[in-house]
């Protein structure tokens, strides 16, 4: 803990150096007023009960998608890159010490190391302090027998180091529609078989995770009476809130999502509240906008307070990579301050403004990875948001400023992107496109930026 | 100052430097010749006339880089810098040099002009720059823009480092190490034994109304000026009391020996003024007779044969279990092609093996990894067109840009894209579409010039995969749908060359 405490406090060296001799009130003050904008209050997490097992539930769930990398040891035998597991217990161990106690995996994360990782971090713990979240990630029609499907669900035990799962979902409902439902959990019977697992008491709480087609969303509650959802994961954010369906013609807005399970009193699990980092990657003006409300949060506070506002919610999960990400997260949730209504009505403003902006709405989740073909797609995604948001896209071939946002952006392009993974390698197999949690049309996206680099590069060589 | 210009054009990837300094590979004698430029040549051959084999000291970047060489050879010793020696005999050393004059003007008359490049200054000069030093200067490059990525500047960029052709690479590393042996052992040995175009300014030499005579008065036959004549052109023999002599033909007009004697004896002039009237001898030296040409050309096509090793195989299509990772891309081999692509502007491919002189400057300039020197016999050395780095680009027109040959020669950007160096052809069993039965269209999507058409596989059923179809009065050969087909190693659309490019 101290360690982790010493790297926050030692980008101010000079400031805390001088704590030892000084003993004025006011310093101590000002070092407080300090501390707090950089170390978050421990034992200050707001809670959440889940009305069924009275888990009292961190507002602020960790999700164990985005785990940091290190590059592998070659000699070791091990792949060009490996979870930084070293990185991943010094997170969980700063979470767990800020209260944070939910912990959610999957199978299929991380390129089928996230369960291993989580588990060797959360193994460190006592089984009581945390609450593990964990899915039935069988996507691929191979993994759809009874047999393959009870397999997966025994490993997700195996690599959690646990007898028992707190949160078991059903991953990703709704992609690939009734009949993939129907083929991954009502055909070979998993589903009943679940139901039993819970009352056995190996799963806590079952639910499912939905994204996609609506239908599968609706039919799945029309059977509460029969399955008794014990939670449901939706994404949720003040951008789907209202405008998921204008993103993406697949999507449902989350205020549906939301109003469905509060109707039947099935407590809600947030994933996307920042969308993958989208929401914290604002153009300049918008940022001004927030910054002149709240000058000391952070933009993707904003994201989370919005998220973990409504009561019906059991927990928020972010991604969290990186420790300042954590500490970010945790300054917002110790405790939580609720958006309020005037809040509310200027994040749909933001809202409004980023439909306008006609970013790719991915989140890069990897959900599409790995291509076929190799393209790197959620890289040339990210790559083009940011530089729309940032206002950097060279469109303008009058402006003075085209000639340098060009030379910027092709540059810029051919740094995070491989030569050979880049859109003029997309074939539009579509291959892609029933993995998109988001329902991005990817070949289309994928050639329309191609297509601009193209023109770019026509205008003249770089040099 | 030639010296240092023709190298940052051979080093600069960026297409920046051409446009200041590009007429510097222009006036190389060989490239004039080639590129018929009478202007050029017949002022080099007035210049030779007047002033002597100025070329060969200051225009000539492979002399300058063997004086370079020699110079810091001599700085190490003493002894080291008196290392020059006339040779003995003197019919032996012309015979070598005639020899390789006529060898020379046989492969280049027999239209082998890359393989008699092999004894060009400026070609070879070239080779070495492109294939030994753009190396050494894209590394550096390479580090400089790995440092502004991290400050997030964009003052350099990465650019792939890649040897072309193995067997050119290896010609070039060894013309580097005889070269550069042969300016430790006797400076100007190359020029004065192999170099035609030294032979031939040699001969014009003797007959130049400026050059450097003695005084015989002055002179006391010390030999300081022949141990320091790196052109090994002055004969001293002490015994015989003979007068110095000065072989014409081999002097480059270095002057090291006016600035080396120390009785003023030597003079640069007309040599009307002067009292003795320095005979043009023939009796010269012998340089022990290295051959520089010692590696074989017996490589041919080996890299081609790789070409059909493997066939079609797409990257296999894995079940998608897990989220992330990147696929594996495998590389892709160059084709077998019965007719070489050459670039937009070579004409004809007679035409182009008559006239390029195989320097690889458009090698060094092409952005788009696309030209590399050829290894197939006729063609030798000379530059060839593959697509597995990337194609012929529409805007790019840089070959042909700083050729100073003229055997790439454009006269505008619209003459590029109308003309067409070959044709694509689809290789069925290699097509995606049918191997991994997947939609593709991805060769069409990206044709420039709107040549291909995806149309159903089977013509009797209109739902069935969409294949690609060529329009061969449309192609240009430019080779952007073998460069991003997707199927790998071999691509399902290849480009053949044509024998004589035409507007389409």
């Amino acid at each position: 803990m101290d360690m982790n405490r010493r790297q926050f406090l030692g980008t101010l060296a000079a400031g805390t150096a001088a704590v030892a001799g000084c003993t004025s009130k006011k310093e101590e003050e000002l070092k407080d007023e300090y501390t707090s904008q950089i170390e978050p209050p421990k034992g200050k997490m707001t809670y959440r009960t889940n009305p069924t097992t009275k888990d009292k539930v961190s507002i602020l769930g960790y999700g164990m998608m985005r785990l940091p990398y290190r590059k592998g040891d070659k000699e070791k035998g091990e792949p060009d890159e490996v979870i930084n597991q070293e990185q991943v217990n010094k997170l969980v161990d700063y979470a767990m010490a800020h209260g944070v106690n939910y912990y959610d995996t999957s199978p299929a994360y991380c390129q089928g190391h996230s369960e291993e990782s989580t588990g060797i971090a959360l193994s460190r713990y006592k089984r009581s302090d945390y609450f593990v979240a964990t899915k039935l990630s069988n996507f691929s029609p191979e993994t759809w027998s009874r047999e393959k499907s009870i397999e997966m669900y025994h490993n997700s035990m195996k690599y959690l180091q646990v007898d028992y799962i707190d949160y078991y979902l059903l991953h990703a409902i709704g992609m690939g529609g009734m009949e993939s439902l129907n083929g991954r959990y009502i055909d070979n019977g998993i589903l009943d078989y679940l139901v039993e697992e819970r009352k056995a008491g190996r799963i806590r709480n079952l639910g499912f995770s939905y994204h996609g087609d609506i239908k599968v969303f609706d039919y799945l509650l029309s059977q509460h009476d029969k399955y008794h959802w014990d939670f449901v994961q939706i994404e949720m954010n003040y951008l789907d809130w209202n405008f998921a369906d204008e993103m993406s013609s697949s999507n449902t807005d989350a205020v549906y999502l939301y109003g469905e399970l509060v109707k039947r009193g099935i407590p809600a699990v947030i994933m996307e509240p920042l969308l993958g980092g989208r929401l914290a990657n604002l153009p300049r003006f918008l940022v001004e906008k927030m910054k002149e409300r709240n000058a000391k949060g952070s933009v993707a506070s904003w994201a989370f307070r919005y998220a973990g506002t409504p009561e019906g919610v059991l927990t928020v999960l972010s991604g969290m990579t990186y420790m300042e990400h954590l500490v970010d997260n945790l300054l917002t949730y110790c405790p939580l301050k609720p958006i309020d209504k005037e809040e509310d009505e200027f994040l749909q403003y933001v809202a409004r403004q980023i439909v306008n902006m006609q970013t790719v709405p991915c989140t890069n989740c990897k959900y599409c990875m790995p291509c076929p073909y190799g393209v790197n797609i959620p890289a040339i995604f990210v790559h083009y948001n940011k530089c729309k948001n940032e206002g950097t896209l060279p469109m303008d071939a009058t402006s003075a400023d085209y000639s340098r946002l060009r030379r910027q952006y092709l540059i810029s392009f051919d740094r995070n992107i491989e030569k050979l993974r880049q859109p003029q390698h997309c074939i539009g197999c579509g291959e892609c496109m029933s993995h998109c949690p988001q329902g991005i049309r990817i070949p289309e996206q994928l050639q329309k930026i191609d297509k601009f680099i193209n023109e770019l590069k026509k205008g003249q060589e770089i040099s | 100052m030639f010296f240092v210009g023709i190298t940052l054009l051979f080093l600069d990837f960026s297409g920046l430097l051409k446009a200041y300094i590009g007429w510097m590979a222009k006036i190389q004698i060989l490239p004039a010749i080639l590129a018929t430029n009478a202007v050029i040549v017949f002022s080099l051959i007035i210049i030779t006339l007047l002033f002597g084999r100025i070329y060969c000291s200051v225009i000539c970047p492979l002399g300058v880089y063997q004086d370079f060489v020699s110079w810091i050879w001599g700085k190490t010793s003493k002894k080291r810098k008196n290392r020059f020696k006339a040779a003995d005999n003197a019919r032996l050393a012309n015979a070598t040099r005639v020899f390789f004059l006529l060898a020379f003007i046989a492969l280049t008359a027999r239209g082998f002009t890359g393989i008699a490049s092999i004894l060009a200054p400026y070609s070879n000069y070239g080779r070495i720059a492109q294939n030994l030093f753009q190396p050494i200067y894209i590394g550096a490059n390479n580090i400089l823009a790995a440092i502004s990525e991290h400050f997030d500047s964009y003052a350099f960029y990465s650019v792939d480092l890649w040897i072309r052709t193995m067997p050119v690479f290896i010609i070039s590393l060894v013309v580097w190490f005889v070269v550069t042996a042969f300016a430790i052992k006797g400076g100007r040995s190359y020029c004065n034994t192999i170099c035609p175009v030294g032979t031939v300014l040699g001969f014009i030499n003797r007959f130049s109304w400026l050059k450097i005579n003695v005084d015989e008065e002055k002179c006391k036959k010390c030999g300081i000026c022949a141990m320091r004549c790196k052109g090994n052109a002055i004969k001293v023999d002490k015994n015989s009391g003979e007068v110095l002599k000065i072989d014409y033909s081999r002097c480059v007009d270095c002057f090291d020996c006016l600035e080396n004697c120390s009785f003023n004896a030597l003079s640069y002039c007309h040599k009307a003024n002067k009292k003795n009237g320095c005979e043009t001898s023939n009796n010269e030296k012998a340089q022990p007779n290295e051959n520089a040409d010692k590696d074989g050309m017996g490589r041919r096509n080996f890299l081609l044969t790789l070409g059909l090793a493997t066939a079609g195989a797409a990257l296999a299509q894995k079940e998608k279990k897990v989220d992330g990772g990147l696929a594996i891309i495998e590389d892709k081999v160059i084709p077998e092609r019965a007719t070489p692509i050459l670039p937009p502007g070579a004409k004809s491919i007679s035409h182009f093996t008559q006239h390029c002189i195989a320097c690889q400057l458009c090698v060094a300039e092409c952005p788009n990894g696309v030209l590399r020197p050829s290894t197939s016999l006729d063609r030798f050395m000379q530059p060839e067109m593959s697509f597995e780095r990337g194609y012929c680009r529409e805007e790019c027109h840089r070959c042909s840009d700083v050729c100073p040959t003229g055997a790439i020669k454009l006269t505008d950007s619209a003459e590029k894209v109308s003309t067409k160096i070959g044709q694509a052809h689809w290789i069925e069993k290699n097509c995606v579409v049918l191997t991994d039965d997947v939609n593709c269209g991805n060769c069409a999507r990206h044709c420039p010039a709107g040549a291909i058409m995806m149309m159903p596989h089977d013509p009797n059923n209109p739902d069935s995969k969409k294949v690609p179809v060529i329009d061969e009065t449309r192609c240009i050969g430019c080779g952007a749908c073998e460069n991003l087909c997707p199927a790998r190693p071999v691509s399902a659309i290849v480009v053949e060359g044509v024998l004589e490019q035409h507007e389409i």
